[in-house]
């Protein structure tokens, strides 16, 4: 199989893996791009993909390789790609907005300081940022239901710290370049532990299993450490 | 209920199965034995399919009572078995009466073995499969005093062995391209190929870390790769510039360059490898990968036809007179060809 070199671009991944890409770096445009083309490849599957999951700006698709051999699936690809600009999408339908009550600074988020210092902000400057927009989940990765949100002004471009915090508990709303992450559970981290949330990511035993769906908006509302056991009720987003 | 009850637990039990593909886009990576080579084996050993979960011991057994007359498997990295204190041959299957005691040592070669069962392992299904997936927080470690409840077994055939070539020694491990591998520089792929890699003790069903004398192994840009998919098997390189061989439970992303992916009828080996083990690579082209994966794949077809009538070794059989066999159907030709 060929690889070009401009995007969307394609390249194997393994043996039965396929990643399409809609850029070099994390964009707007890019994010779209990959959230659409995956949802057009669940409404119309291609025989032979056996999986599909869209990251922060591309597609992944595991196929059957005996069933549908890389160079066909790689044609059906293009073609499908070249049917329309794909960085002009929309976001998908059925989009919810989650606003989870969360605790930031302190000692249940004690790297708040730190973060607003970095950002040129006071905390409460920080906060008051941080709580009033709504974060889109770009995609959901690394663990069980665990998003990534953004994205930030570029002030919030903080570099992931070298030496990592030994572990965050599950729920911890942590920050690094111009991005969120509410974690799943208990984790070491690089990024900074900026606030302190309930939010149950994933529930094993519950239905849905996972919460939140790529394109869902968050909001952190500041509270107290009383509001995190109250779980948010989402509303669809127009 | 037939149940198996857990009178002693190794470190690192949990039950597995060929895991749960479809939520990696909900950040669930599949999951799944750790050496699925060694679930289809057990399966041909029982006769049954490889859906069916077994107990995968990482590093040593247990002791286990059944409660009920029993069909067993043992295969993965051999440990001493013995079940009243008559020894248990590993990659075969056994018949157990009620109230038996086998006992599972440590592994003489290798890191996971398995301890399959007629019908399989029963237990809640967690999102389509039984096994744990520790790091994503489905379901735990099996424990002492657990009881451990079976499906029914519809019968099959005992007394079977299978001829595994180990794989608990590491070697030569052939990898594909990956997404990023031409971030490395031409000559670092060459001294990667030629390097030998220790196995760490660092290892778990995530991951395997690598060690080696000498500079370490860097990609272009290593600090501004944007997180992207991962998948069992990918190559990643850690901050040290040492490699980390991703296994089953895995996370579904990840910002390390990875050098390349593990062909998946090679991953097995790179599970196996016990600490210490010399591990190399080698890139292959897509047609030998994918001539590889064919030949793998008739072979997980083939197996239960390989699973023939074990020898009776009269020590390893306590009573030779209630000695059942009822080994599948293999005529004498084929077992011969395939010897």
């Amino acid at each position: 199989m060929d690889i070009q070199t401009a995007y969307p671009h394609l390249r194997p991944l393994g043996l039965d893996g396929l990643l399409i890409s809609f850029g070099a770096a994390m964009s707007d445009a890019a994010n779209r791009a990959a959230l659409a083309f995956r949802n057009d490849l669940a409404r119309d599957p291609i025989a032979g993909v056996l999986e599909t999951s869209p990251t922060l700006i591309s597609v992944y698709i595991r196929f059957d390789p005996v069933a549908l051999p890389l160079d066909r699936l790689a044609d059906l690809i293009r073609t499908r790609l070249a049917a329309r600009d794909w960085l002009q999408a929309d976001l998908p339908d059925g989009r919810r907005l989650w606003q989870v009550p969360t605790v930031y600074g302190g000692p249940l988020a004690p790297q708040l300081d730190a973060a607003a210092d970095a950002a040129g902000l006071s905390a409460k400057d920080a906060v008051e940022e941080l709580s009033s927009q709504r974060l889109r989940v770009l995609t959901i990765g690394f663990a069980p239901g665990q998003p990534y949100l953004g994205t930030l002004a570029p002030h919030w471009d903080l570099p992931r710290q070298t030496g990592l915090t030994p572990q965050v508990p599950p729920g911890a709303l942590v920050l690094a370049i111009r991005q969120m992450v509410l974690f799943t559970n208990g984790s070491p981290t690089g990024w900074q532990h900026v606030g302190q949330t309930g939010f149950r990511n994933f529930d094993p035993s519950g239905d849905p299993v996972i919460a939140l769906q790529p394109g869902d908006e968050m909001q952190f509302i500041p509270g107290t450490e009383s509001d995190l056991t109250r779980s948010p009720q989402p509303m669809a987003l127009p | 209920m037939t149940a198996l009850t857990v009178i002693e637990a190794g470190p690192a039990m949990t039950l597995q199965d060929m895991g749960r593909p479809g939520w990696m886009a909900q950040g669930l990576s599949r999951g799944g034995a750790a050496d699925l080579l060694a679930l289809a084996e057990g399966a041909a050993l029982l006769g049954q399919g490889t859906d069916c979960a077994a107990l995968e011991m990482a590093g040593a057994g247990g002791m286990f009572e059944t409660s009920a007359p029993l069909r067993i498997a043992l295969t993965g990295a051999p440990m001493q078995a013995a079940c009243d204190g008559q020894p248990l041959r590993w990659n075969a299957s056994h018949s157990l009466p009620a109230g038996a005691r086998v006992q599972i040592g440590g592994a003489r070669d290798g890191v996971y073995g398995y301890l399959h069962v007629g019908g399989g392992f029963d237990g809640p299904v967690v999102m389509g499969a039984r096994s744990a997936h520790l790091a994503g927080g489905v379901g735990r470690v099996v424990l002492r005093g657990d009881t451990l409840p079976l499906c029914p077994d519809p019968g099959g055939p005992l007394g079977l062995g299978l001829e595994v070539p180990p794989r608990g020694q590491g070697g030569e491990i052939r990898m594909l391209r990956g997404i990023q591998t031409d971030r490395f520089s031409d000559e670092m792929l060459e001294r990667f190929q030629a390097t030998s890699f220790r196995r760490s003790t660092r290892a778990n069903r995530q991951g395997v870390a690598l060690e080696s004398d000498g500079p370490g192994f860097t990609a272009a840009g290593q600090l501004d790769v944007v997180s992207e998919v991962i998948v069992p098997g990918d190559i990643q390189m850690t901050g040290d510039g040492l490699p980390y061989v991703l296994l089953p439970e895995c996370q579904t992303t990840g910002g390390y360059p990875r050098i390349g992916t593990v062909l998946p009828c090679d991953l097995p080996r790179v599970a196996q490898a016990g600490p210490g083990r010399i591990l190399r690579f080698r890139l292959v082209t897509r047609d030998e990968a994918d001539a590889a994966q064919t030949r793998h794949t008739a072979h997980l077809a083939a197996l239960p036809r390989l699973a023939a009538p074990l020898l009776r070794r009269p020590e390893d059989i306590a009573d030779l007179l209630s000695y059942q066999l009822i080994g599948g159907v293999v005529s004498a030709t084929e077992e011969e060809g395939e010897r």
